[in-house]
């Protein structure tokens, strides 16, 4: 004899419960890991003795943007074992504290509140992805301390009451709103007959994904490339499958996928040989930027005619930045392919910081966001660096890479004038060598 | 629009063999053991790594891989179920595997981590990207055979338990047990061996989940919501209601996703939510092994 509500139901609905619960739990309080990171000194002279310069960060060193958080973490050790091994900044050595936010938007939060108010940092680099710049600029801007990042490039980032009040946010890396429009204008240059005659816009939920596809299409659609299928989509596993099929089905001439990571553009890729359907251009806005981590996880042939907008890119024609690919393969190994865009971008934060420190003269935050918003202009190894009232690089350069070669090359093709881009190529079909 | 329909009905079920495979593990141990796994989703991963490491490292087909990885995720289960498990008592204890089995994914999550980086891999076998055409509809070599292993291992658990003597001694563990005890059934070894059974079946899931999904140690926490919600709407406990609901599950979010993407979440558990308000004991409830 069972009791009125059966056993069944009663674990049945606590159950729920647990199950609509426990993917938010996960993603929360997966971050409970904090790691702190020093750099190592090299240098032996008087710098030791004086106190170090304490920067702060909250990197996704697990979750959804683990990869691009490990990476980033490279980028920061890499520019402070840099900057001590020549003496520090202004005599100081450089200590990383770097806290792990789980690619959580509510531990990125937690995670700057104890370094500026319990570890009493005199400085904070940004965490990675728009996605946790926002909310965590927000705590820098509270605190009164300019927040450097370089990668929370969105406008949702900038365009915020804290930010255009305090103007403390400051992104090194290319605004993301523009990053496609090297394509656009290269389309544009292209007679008619040769340009794509429809075009798919599958956009993940992503405040970084969204604006430049937006973009895109109100330029492409003027220029008569028909859109014939724009929608946007949460990430989940089991559902890329189906979004894919539904622009395979629809036959378009271009793809430009807005995807933030490695796996939505491996699922796309995926469903896309299932059914035999290759775009002669296919874009994806975050995923084929990041050198092996790509490669291994969509196969080089694959990959073989698959672009990215990025600012920078491993064979990148400026001396620090072949300086730091060398150092880095020194360090990590490989080779220069391998190495992911989000390194670059994680040095570029230090070298800014670095800068304005020499230039103010200390640590004073104030001092720091008045400098940045002076117009100056600055260098990185992703290129200059100059920012807008809001914070964004006005300076960037925006470029288009592609996978050639069978997928054994990562180069620049737009903008087609310049003399670093070679001739784009159309998307080779799946799997071809 | 009548073709991407069917492609997203196709999708769902085959896709859906493959989330069955992640659950009957799930739903076999919270069935019989009382157990909310909530590492389900990491082992799934560990499943799928072993796949991984035994295909590019000694090049041993992913199928055939499994007379290691299924064997190996048992010990791994026994070896959880011993360290962790057989310990919790009491009226709490429910409640306690959830944190408990959280810091078992804590910790498998932290060693794959350390293995094998924050990069995805993936299962790249010759026959993971091979389609065959039917009906106008490209369908790859992999789902197919991971459905088909979905129903095989269906098959075989429903025959263990059901047809055994061991079976007997776990559906008599289950229903009381106390009673048990007394005609002489070792509760323990079957408490342990059941979880190990458990954990040995998500090693094929991981295997198909590693052949058609990039994935990272982090990926687990992708898949351990949804499988708690087919294995609740499949009815708790029964192993041929997780495959039912996990393609049914599967599918309507995957035709959903055809004209609202965006709401393919929501539809997913409003439907766990509305088809518990009219069978609060899930789709086969009535089936289920407690229930037998």
């Amino acid at each position: 004899m069972r009791a009125t509500l059966p056993w069944f139901s009663r674990n049945a609905i606590a159950l729920s419960a647990v199950a609509l619960s426990v993917g938010v739990l996960a993603a929360c309080s997966s971050s409970g890991s904090s790691s702190s990171s020093s750099s190592s000194s090299a240098s032996t002279n008087n710098s030791a003795s004086k106190t170090p310069i304490t920067i702060g960060a909250s990197l996704s060193l697990t979750g959804d943007f683990s990869a691009d958080g490990t990476a980033f973490q490279k980028g920061y050790e890499l520019w402070a074992k840099d900057v001590n091994a020549a003496g520090g900044i202004l005599g100081r050595q450089v200590k990383l504290t770097i806290l792990n936010d789980a690619s959580s938007p509510n531990q990125v939060v937690t995670n700057y509140q104890t370094l500026i108010n319990s570890d009493h940092v005199d400085l904070t680099f940004g965490p990675y992805s728009s996605l946790l710049t926002g909310p965590a600029s927000a705590v820098a801007s509270r605190n009164g301390y300019a927040f450097i990042e370089g990668a929370g490039g969105a406008p949702s980032v900038f365009q915020t009451p804290q930010n255009e009040a305090d103007h403390n946010v400051f992104d090194v890396s290319l605004p993301v709103a523009d990053q496609l429009m090297p394509l656009v204008n290269y389309i544009a240059s292209l007679p008619a007959s040769q340009r794509p005659k429809t075009a798919a816009y599958p956009m993940t939920d992503d405040p970084f994904a969204d604006p430049p596809e937006q973009l895109a299409i109100q330029k492409l659609t003027a220029l008569g490339v028909k859109n014939v299928y724009e929608k946007i989509y949460p990430e989940e596993p089991s559902q890329l499958t189906s979004a894919a099929g539904a622009v395979a089905a629809k036959n378009p001439d271009m793809v430009i996928l807005g995807s933030t990571d490695v796996p939505t553009m491996q699922s796309f890729m995926k469903a896309f040989e299932t059914a035999h359907y290759t775009p002669k251009w296919f874009l994806g806005e975050s995923g084929p930027d990041q050198g092996q981590a790509f490669i291994s996880a969509v196969g080089a042939n694959n990959a073989d005619g698959t672009m990215v907008p990025n600012g920078w890119y491993p064979g990148y024609n400026n001396p620090a930045s072949q300086k730091m690919v060398s150092e880095y393969v020194a360090q990590y190994g490989g080779s220069a392919a391998d190495i992911n865009a989000d390194v670059a971008e994680a040095y570029s934060v230090g070298q800014v910081m670095d800068q304005a420190i020499v230039a103010t003269g200390g640590l004073d935050n104030a001092k720091i966001i008045s400098y940045l918003h002076s117009g100056v202009t600055l260098t990185t190894v992703q290129g200059q660096v100059k920012f807008d009232s809001l914070g964004e690089n006005s300076a960037a350069a925006a470029f288009i890479f592609q996978w050639q070669g069978n997928g054994t090359k990562f180069v620049q093709v737009l903008p087609a004038g310049d003399k670093a881009s070679v001739a784009i190529i159309q998307k080779s079909p799946w799997g071809s060598s | 629009m009548a073709r991407e329909i069917s492609l997203a009905v196709v999708d769902g079920i085959l896709i859906g063999g493959v989330y069955a495979l992640m659950a009957v593990g799930l739903t076999l141990i919270f069935g019989v053991l009382d157990i909310i796994n909530i590492a389900q989703g990491v082992l799934v991963i560990l499943g799928a790594y072993l796949s991984y490491s035994l295909f590019t490292a000694a090049h041993i087909d992913v199928f055939v891989g499994l007379l290691v990885t299924v064997p190996a995720m048992f010990i791994v289960g026994v070896a959880i179920h011993w360290a962790f498990i057989r310990r919790l008592r009491g009226t709490e204890r429910t409640s306690m595997t959830l944190l408990v089995t959280y810091a078992v994914a804590l910790i498998i999550e932290g060693v794959l981590y350390k293995i094998y980086g924050a990069n995805y891999d993936q299962i790249n076998a010759s026959y993971t990207n091979s389609t065959v055409h039917i009906f106008g509809i490209y369908i790859e070599y992999i789902y197919i055979y991971g459905f088909i292993l979905a129903i095989a291992l269906v098959v075989g658990l429903y025959a263990l338990l059901y047809r055994t003597r061991f079976g007997r001694s776990v559906r008599a563990t289950m229903q009381d047990e106390t009673a048990a005890r007394l005609v002489g059934i070792d509760v323990n070894r079957v408490a342990a061996v059941t979880f190990g059974i458990g954990i040995a079946v998500t090693a094929a899931g991981g295997m198909v989940y590693g052949a058609t999904t990039a994935f990272n140690a982090n990926s687990g926490y992708d898949l351990i919501s949804r499988l708690l919600a087919i294995i609740i709407l499949g009815g708790m406990g029964s192993i041929g209601g997780a495959l039912g609901a996990a393609v049914f599950m599967i599918t309507l979010e995957s035709v959903v996703t055809v004209w609202y993407p965006t709401w393919s979440v929501a539809v997913f558990y409003a439907a766990l939510v509305l088809v518990l308000v009219i069978r609060p004991n899930g789709f086969f409830g009535q089936r289920a092994v407690r229930a037998q």
